[in-house]
């Protein structure tokens, strides 16, 4: 099996292989870092507040004197665990319920009309706003996201469905008394694929970036744990004296985030060089 | 064609009235009754009969949605917990910094967006394009309240030429509110400008390969002429599509960047409300943002039709 997949890979196009290798490289960082670098990223250290990169402090210290380094592993480590739940949890929910909007005609115009009023409200805004209800954890977070981005899958797997459900071959397993469950599975869902992965790389990215801009409002994870957007949040007042401690956490959004990006254009362009421009 | 328009108008407001019940179940999810956390765990049972009986907690969950949008449609979208004014008020107070700096950030995202993806278009396949690739792709991806920082780091501090947060009404002071504005418009402007460079250029080459423009050019009409009058005026549809959406979504972006240069706008108001559990200024905001989407939404059907007269608004 795996020589086999290594028999077909054929790379995306320079872009996307090199962004699916950053990422793979920004992932290897993230949980092999700590190990080679084990330092606390809670530790704090009166002696050496603000310092800035060096041998010693490699991405410098805080205003607390904590590593930044360290500071920076470790709210990547929850930033991959947000976006990786977030994502699974959106394909899984976005799925179930593009199914059920494709197969079932009258559930198809209810679910669409609701994710409509969805789509009126720009991501960020019915994160937040979801996040004045429940309690700022991680876990909230990730529901909130999922909330979010739920109707965008639904609706690209509805689109898949409507298509598949029209095919002659769907007619004829029909005919031969297959049940909706089964050309669900068998034939709709499997044919859905593709854009399933396109989408579930974009969500990967847009949940990085959503979650740090949760945590950067405040309304993410609470500190002390860090993470890319509460670190940012902290450094915003130290811009003047330690630049450094905004930089790197910023830095490695922006590079997660368009890594991802570019990967889910590569695979587009792959599955359906139609709709990349 | 008025009546498709009203049937785009209708669709709209009925998604309007969708988003009233988001925003209204949202609040029947917090945990516990509302008047557990608007009167604290402390309250006596007394004062918590008396709190539902005067928000009408006490009716079914029907009437009193009935009764919170018989409000919201006289432009009532009750009091804000913690501030204790209407919400209204606090909303309008704040909405001329929010607007200011959403427009301000789409004249730059339009400018920088439709200028690069002109250049990347006519100069398809060569660095220039490339180039333009990069800048777009950077845009959609960099986290936008960072690039803030970065702009204060590098223009505020390291060069002091602007300044790094605040807000100046321009219509006060317009040397003064724009150089406020400068910084944080652009930090929200560029990332949208990614959006508009890529749909301009995708457009822009299929009307370059157009015969008119084959037609033009061998009349001997300048070239500049030629990509301004004859082929942007045939790629401007799908460049005002995203223009559109990008209008619609600055909006939201303006929260973020609002808290990263201190500007006392509606998205400040949100994330104070949202940190407060002040539950009556996140619905309030919630509507605005989404009446917002929908008056962009009809502004750009009203331009499709002025902008080229083959489009009818056939039915979507």
């Amino acid at each position: 099996m795996a020589r086999q997949t290594a028999r077909r890979w054929r790379g995306l196009g320079p872009a996307a292989d090199l962004a699916l290798a950053g990422l793979v490289l920004l992932v290897v960082f993230i949980v092999a870092g700590p190990w080679v670098y084990p330092v606390s990223p809670t530790l704090v250290s009166g002696s050496s507040r603000l310092q800035p990169p060096s041998w010693e402090h490699p991405l410098g210290t805080d205003q607390l004197g904590r590593e930044v380094l360290a500071r920076v592993m470790a709210g990547g480590q929850q930033s991959l665990r947000v976006a990786t739940l977030t994502m699974a949890f959106t394909v899984v929910a976005g799925s179930v319920l593009g199914l059920l909007a494709g197969a079932v005609r009258s559930l198809d115009n209810l679910l669409m009309r609701i994710s409509d009023a969805f789509l009126a409200l720009p991501a960020v805004i019915l994160a937040i706003a979801l996040m004045a209800v429940r309690e700022p954890s991680e876990g909230n977070v990730v529901l909130a996201l999922v909330v979010v981005y739920t109707p965008r899958v639904a609706r690209v797997v509805r689109g898949k469905a409507l298509l598949i459900r029209e095919m002659p071959y769907v007619e004829a397993a029909h005919a031969l008394g297959a049940r909706l469950s089964r050309v669900a599975r068998r034939h709709i869902l499997p044919n859905a694929t593709p854009e399933l992965i396109v989408q579930a790389t974009f969500i990967f990215g847009y949940a990085i970036l959503d979650e740090a801009t949760l945590s950067f409002l405040g309304v993410g994870p609470p500190p002390p744990a860090p993470s890319w957007g509460n670190m940012l949040a902290e450094a915003r007042y130290l811009v003047r004296d330690a630049f450094w401690i905004s930089f790197f956490p910023g830095l490695l959004i922006g590079l997660a985030v368009l890594a991802a990006n570019i990967l889910g254009d590569g695979l587009r362009d792959r599955y359906d060089p139609r709709k990349g421009e | 064609m008025t009546r498709v328009l009203a049937g785009r108008v209708a669709s709209l407001g009925f998604v309007l009235w969708l988003v009233t019940i988001i925003a209204f179940v949202l609040i029947r999810l917090a945990p516990g009754d509302p008047s557990a956390v608007m009167l604290g765990s402390d309250a006596t049972p007394a004062a918590v009969a008396e709190f539902r009986a005067r928000y009408g907690l006490d009716r079914p969950i029907a009437v009193q949605y009935l009764a919170w949008l018989g409000h919201v449609v006289r432009g009532d979208l009750g009091n804000s917990i913690y501030l204790g004014r209407p919400v209204t008020t606090a909303i309008l107070e704040r909405l001329p910094v929010s607007l200011t700096l959403t427009l301000t950030a789409f004249v730059i995202a339009i400018v920088l967006g439709i200028t690069l993806g002109l250049v990347a278009a006519y100069w398809h396949d060569t660095w220039a394009d490339r180039a333009v690739s990069a800048v777009a792709a950077l845009g959609l991806s960099l986290p936008s309240f960072w690039l803030g920082i970065c702009l204060i780091y590098l223009l505020a501090v390291r060069w002091p030429l602007l300044p790094s947060g605040g807000f100046v009404e321009p219509w006060r002071d317009p040397p003064a509110g724009l150089r406020h504005l400068l910084l944080p418009a652009f930090a929200l402007g560029y990332l949208q400008s990614g959006l508009i460079a890529r749909m301009t250029r995708a457009s822009m080459l299929d009307a370059l390969r157009g015969d008119f423009v084959r037609t033009a050019r061998s009349k001997g009409v300048g070239e500049l002429y030629v990509v301004v009058k004859h082929a942007f005026r045939n790629a401007v549809i799908p460049v005002l599509t995203v223009s559109g959406i990008a209008l619609a979504v600055l909006f939201g972006g303006a929260v973020v960047i609002e808290t990263v240069f201190t500007l006392p706008g509606v998205g400040r108001l949100l994330v104070n409300a949202v940190v407060r559990r002040d539950y009556p200024v996140v619905q309030g905001t919630l509507l605005l943002v989404a009446a917002w989407y929908v008056v962009v939404n009809i502004a750009v059907d009203l331009l499709y039709t002025l902008s080229d007269p083959r489009v009818r608004l056939r039915t979507s």
